[in-house]
């Protein structure tokens, strides 16, 4: 079993023989996906975005159950264009798991086998086998209602690998699960998937479930990849809007000159970093630290007038929604922020030091 | 999950103190009546004491017997090309679907006698197909049992279809979906997915089309005749019997009604509950 290579993970590899190469372009009335993909085998690639972005559609069309407007699809080398959908060496984990509701769990993991040419006893052998992989051995005679959700979960994945396919397909994987079981059931899928020897493609809207469960983010809004790399290369860089709120980070757009990010929004952000030209500039809303008086002694060097536009219990933190010369979120431990005495529409300072700026090209 | 039976409703609470106008009480009891009183007169008129010796009468048996193999067999060849066709109609786009859906309705609202008419025109000796029939391989038939059994398919089959393609189109196609990404072809899709998750709507679908076959009176009585024992069915009978004998007519009557309250026994799963 080739292991995963976390040096390469943030890039995107080319795919010469193995693995996944593909563009996908489909239209669909105004809508237009048009995503390159390639991965090794081994790789987890997650697509992420918000819903409607066009991430099921790139996993339908890699299915072969939406058409491809324009583009390729080459699996291990192999025009998977040329090939019927029940042809492919393509597995799928759908949403809400599809398990065939007539059959029982065996016999719905056994039905890829049989349609692939397996004799009944064999296919049943082998779909026994993967349900023991799964710890679901004592469920193999139950019908699906009678599986918990994490059960039928991982009954769909069984189901999905029993045909060894060299490109596993997973769609919102833990979307329909409870938030408890979802936590166990990431932690096993994340093992799965580690252990599954060709390219799997997930597509999430939870970022947590694609930094947790893949080695390469690639993010897609409105059709179109904004960003690829790392969950740690991500989480750090943001982009866009959507996934500096998604990592929970401040993110602003800009022009660098040495030290300072002039802002498209109006100030500019001291940094320590030194860069010229268009720029991001980035920080956590717990690097930021109000105060009723303008801070005198402060050794923050970024410096702004703000108004209280919302507050919200977050944990045990509370998150200040700011606006003024710059619409920022800040966090507050409870006590810092009743000792503030914050409310609705009240003037506060808020300071932030260069060194918990991060700024890096646009 | 998009297949389940309808589970039991609860009873919804009514709205209080709003009582029934008695402008819909009275002409909803009138119906009510209307529908309720032929069938009572067919229990107090029934000859309960010779009922016995009526219905073994050989000449019953014939009919009932008749009656019910033709029904049976215009369900069973309903169902084999009646499914397909819904699958057609549900789960495929082809120019003119809708005509054609349309044209599969049509024998729901044609009068049965149209029908027959027009099975003759089709089938029958002279017929645009049935001449060719006879010629080639000699096959004739109008006045046959097998002309009993195409009457009846031909008017029964429109409720299989529409009923089928109904539960066809309330299921997911997703499951077929799912079915095709495991490497299922799109019959065996249908066959070991589809099929499965739409028997229940199958089985209403074969009921009601069967319960319509046994009651068809005008098509059969047109393209196939009135011979006893070869083409005259239990309505045919109650029919002639109801000029000559009445008490036999009456008997013969019970016996469908017998029969119709087993259908409906049958699908009150389904219908009774479905209001």
């Amino acid at each position: 079993m080739p292991t995963r290579n976390p040096e390469n993970a943030g890039a995107a590899p080319v795919a010469s023989d193995g693995g996944l190469d593909a563009r996908l372009v489909v239209d669909r009335g105004s809508f237009r996906l048009d995503l390159a993909l390639t991965a090794a085998p081994g790789d987890v690639v997650a697509l992420l975005g918000p819903n409607g972005a066009g991430k099921t559609t790139a996993l339908r069309a890699l299915a072969g159950l939406a058409p491809l407007t324009e583009g390729h699809l080459r699996l291990d080398g192999a025009d998977l264009r040329r090939t019927a959908p029940e042809a492919r060496p393509v597995g799928v984990v759908f949403q809400d798991y599809l398990l065939f509701p007539h059959l029982t769990a065996l016999d719905n993991v056994a039905f890829g086998p049989r349609c692939r040419g397996a004799g009944k006893a064999e296919a049943r052998a082998r779909a026994a086998g993967w349900l023991d992989r799964m710890g679901l051995a004592e469920h193999a005679g139950s019908k699906p209602r009678h599986l918990s959700g994490g059960q039928a979960q991982r009954v769909a994945l069984a189901r999905a690998l029993a045909t060894h396919p060299r490109l596993l397909l997973l769609d919102e994987p833990l979307a329909a699960l409870d938030a408890r079981t979802r936590l166990e059931v990431r932690a096993q899928l994340r093992r799965h998937l580690a252990a599954f020897e060709a390219v799997a493609v997930l597509v999430t809207h939870d970022p947590l479930d694609a930094m947790v469960l893949a080695d390469r983010l690639m993010v897609v809004e409105q059709g179109r990849l904004v960003q690829q790399g790392s969950p740690s290369d991500i989480a750090r860089h943001p982009r866009t809007e959507y996934i500096a709120q998604l990592v929970g980070l401040n993110l602003y757009r800009g022009r660098a000159d040495g030290h300072t990010v002039r802002l498209d929004a109006g100030p500019a952000v001291h940094t320590t970093e030194d860069l010229s030209g268009p720029a991001f500039v980035a920080f956590a809303p717990g690097a930021v630290t109000l105060h009723r008086e303008r801070p005198t002694g402060s050794s923050a060097r970024n410096l702004w007038r703000c108004s209280v536009a919302g507050l919200e219990s977050h944990g045990d933190q509370i998150r200040v929604e700011l606006t003024g010369e710059l619409p920022l979120t800040a966090d507050l431990t409870t006590a810092a922020a009743a000792d503030l005495d914050l409310h609705q529409g009240m003037t506060v300072w808020a300071a932030l030091k260069a060194t918990q700026t991060h700024a890096y090209p646009a | 999950m998009s297949i389940r039976r309808a589970t039991p409703r609860k009873t919804r609470p009514r709205a209080p103190g709003r009582g029934v106008p008695p402008a819909l009480l009275l002409p909803a009891l009138l119906g009510l009546a209307f529908l309720l009183v032929p069938l009572l007169a067919l229990l107090l008129r029934a000859p309960w004491r010779s009922l016995p010796e009526q219905l073994t009468s050989p000449q019953v048996w014939e009919a009932l017997r008749l009656s019910l193999v033709c029904a049976t067999t215009a369900t069973a060849l309903s169902l084999v090309v009646g499914v397909p066709l819904a699958w057609l109609l549900a789960r495929t786009d082809f120019p003119g679907r809708g005509l054609v859906r349309a044209l599969v309705t049509l024998p729901l609202v044609l009068p049965p006698v149209v029908g027959g008419v027009a099975l003759l025109l089709a089938l029958g000796r002279n017929g645009v197909v049935g001449q060719w029939l006879d010629a080639w391989f000699g096959i004739t038939l109008p006045f046959t049992t097998t002309g009993v059994v195409l009457a009846e398919t031909f008017v029964a089959m429109p409720f299989l279809v529409i009923s089928v393609e109904g539960t066809l189109r309330a299921a997911d196609p997703r499951y077929e979906e799912a079915a095709t990404t495991l490497g299922a072809s799109r019959f065996t899709a249908f066959r070991r997915v589809t099929l499965p998750l739409i028997a229940p709507g199958v089985a209403a679908g074969a009921v009601l089309a069967w319960a319509r076959a046994l009651g068809e009176f005008g098509a059969t009585i047109t393209f196939a005749g009135n011979f006893p024992g070869r083409t005259q069915t239990m309505p045919l009978a109650v029919y002639l019997a109801l000029q000559s004998d009445p008490a036999a007519a009456i008997a013969l009557s019970l016996v469908l009604l017998a029969v119709s309250i087993a259908v409906l026994a049958g699908l009150r799963d389904r219908w009774m509950r479905a209001v």
